[in-house]
């Protein structure tokens, strides 16, 4: 079994995910890194897209992340994610139905304050879709 | 004296009184504890904003090219005050403790010849502040979460961008963030936090500490550490803010609870001393009526 070392996930609400962890999967603004024990300190920047974490148990758990850093000690990894969805809670086609009520909002809405609202959700979730997709 | 069916009213209504302060204390202790929870879950995130802040800010410096977000727009003429109180009434001195601090700095600054702007967050706070300065209130102000439950990050995020906004067209130097902290559920006590220009330094505790401070001199950035403080500044705006909203939450909660409580024993008081009044006049009413028919026997 491979080394362990401390995995955080946290989000402004709450702490996602504290755990040892085998390895963890990163998308950073520049381009997606591996995390394993003993990496060289490193703080990056992410951007919206997947995070992989291999549990102790070397099984793969999934989590949508968007908007923060990671940083990475020889011991520990810490990510900062402003927002962080399980994806095995995800549904593909709750998420599509969403995205169509959004879109009639947009269309709907009866000022501008509204539209704005709706679109910037839509804009989210059309992302979150983007990103599942691959 | 008030005659008996006066006082037997008057017992009712504060009965009535009771059960709603009653009520309104039982649902502000689950509300209480949901809203400790949420400020307790979020407190990693700001705790770890916090060092990684620090770290960096001590490595970018103060020197010209630092962001304007981090060193301040070198001057300190216009200040903005953001203060965040609750949306209702009735949690004892909440608002008004908050309000206070502020209203006592307000003057501060005043004095000293500086520019004040306001921008509350939550009505009753903008309710007491406009009385005295309505003038100097910002556009937009009161921003007003009464619709929404429970203050997520998206609420914070908003008046984020709105202070970032104001902040980028140049319209104030410094930002103070007023709140109520939340210590215990009888004592909350009105902070005054700087928010622009962040502040930096203590934050970090004992350099050694944890042993972390020699290894963050090592670390490598990704993109550059100018581009991730770029990134982490207005994040660091937000999550303080959530923070004081969160905080602000706990507090409210815990005032309603301990003035409501002590409204429902001043309550309990009154119908005893009411019940009692209205016995005593009711036996000396009857005691009265029993003199006149006695008296108008002994007469025949």
């Amino acid at each position: 079994m491979a080394d362990l070392f401390r995995f955080e996930l946290v989000s402004p609400e709450r702490l996602v995910l504290a755990a040892d962890v085998q390895g963890v999967q990163v998308p950073g603004s520049e381009g997606d890194f591996g995390i394993l024990v003993g990496h060289a300190p490193v703080m990056t920047s992410i951007r919206p897209g997947i995070l992989e974490v291999t549990t102790r148990s070397g099984k793969l758990k999934k989590f949508y992340i968007r908007g923060g850093f990671a940083e990475a000690n020889p011991d520990k990894l810490v990510v900062l994610a402003q927002q962080s969805i399980d994806v095995e809670e995800l549904n593909k086609s709750d998420l599509l139905q969403e995205i169509r009520d959004l879109e009639e909002d947009v269309t709907d809405a009866s000022n501008d304050e509204q539209r704005t609202k709706a679109q910037f959700a839509l804009d989210r979730l059309k992302e979150l879709e983007s990103v599942l997709a691959l | 004296m008030a005659s008996l069916k006066e006082l037997r009213n008057r017992i009712a209504s504060v009965k009535a009184t009771q059960k709603i302060t009653k009520a309104m204390q039982m649902v502000a202790a689950a509300k209480l504890r949901r809203a400790q929870e949420a400020a307790e879950a979020g407190r990693p995130y700001a705790n770890r904003m916090d060092r990684v802040m620090a770290s960096l800010g001590a490595k970018v410096g103060m020197d010209e090219g630092a962001p304007r977000l981090l060193a301040g727009t070198g001057k300190s003429d216009v200040h903005l005050l953001l203060v965040a109180t609750a949306e209702r009434g009735l949690c004892g001195g909440f608002n008004s403790n908050i309000a206070k601090l502020a209203t006592k700095d307000i003057s501060k600054l005043l004095a000293k010849g500086k520019q004040v702007k306001i921008l509350c967050v939550g009505r009753k706070g903008y309710d007491v502040l406009k009385r005295d300065h309505a003038s100097r209130m910002v556009e937009g102000s009161p921003i007003d979460f009464k619709s929404i439950k429970r203050i997520g990050f998206t609420q914070a995020e908003q008046v984020g961008r709105k202070i970032l906004s104001m902040f980028d067209e140049g319209e104030f130097d410094v930002c103070t963030l007023y709140y109520s902290e939340f210590k215990t559920v009888v004592e909350q006590i009105p902070t005054a936090q700087p928010l622009i220009p962040v502040k930096i330094g203590d934050e970090t505790g004992e350099p050694g500490a944890n042993g972390a401070i020699g290894a963050e001199a090592a670390y490598e950035y990704e993109p550059g550490e100018a581009e991730i403080l770029d990134d982490l500044l207005p994040r660091n705006v937000m999550t303080q803010i959530f923070r004081a909203l969160q905080e602000n939450a706990a507090s409210e909660q815990g005032a309603r609870m301990s003035s409501m409580d002590n409204a429902t024993r001043n309550a309990g008081d009154m119908i005893d001393r009411l019940t009692l009044e209205y016995n005593r006049s009711r036996q000396a009413q009857i005691t009265s009526e029993l003199i006149e028919i006695i008296s108008g026997a002994e007469a025949v």
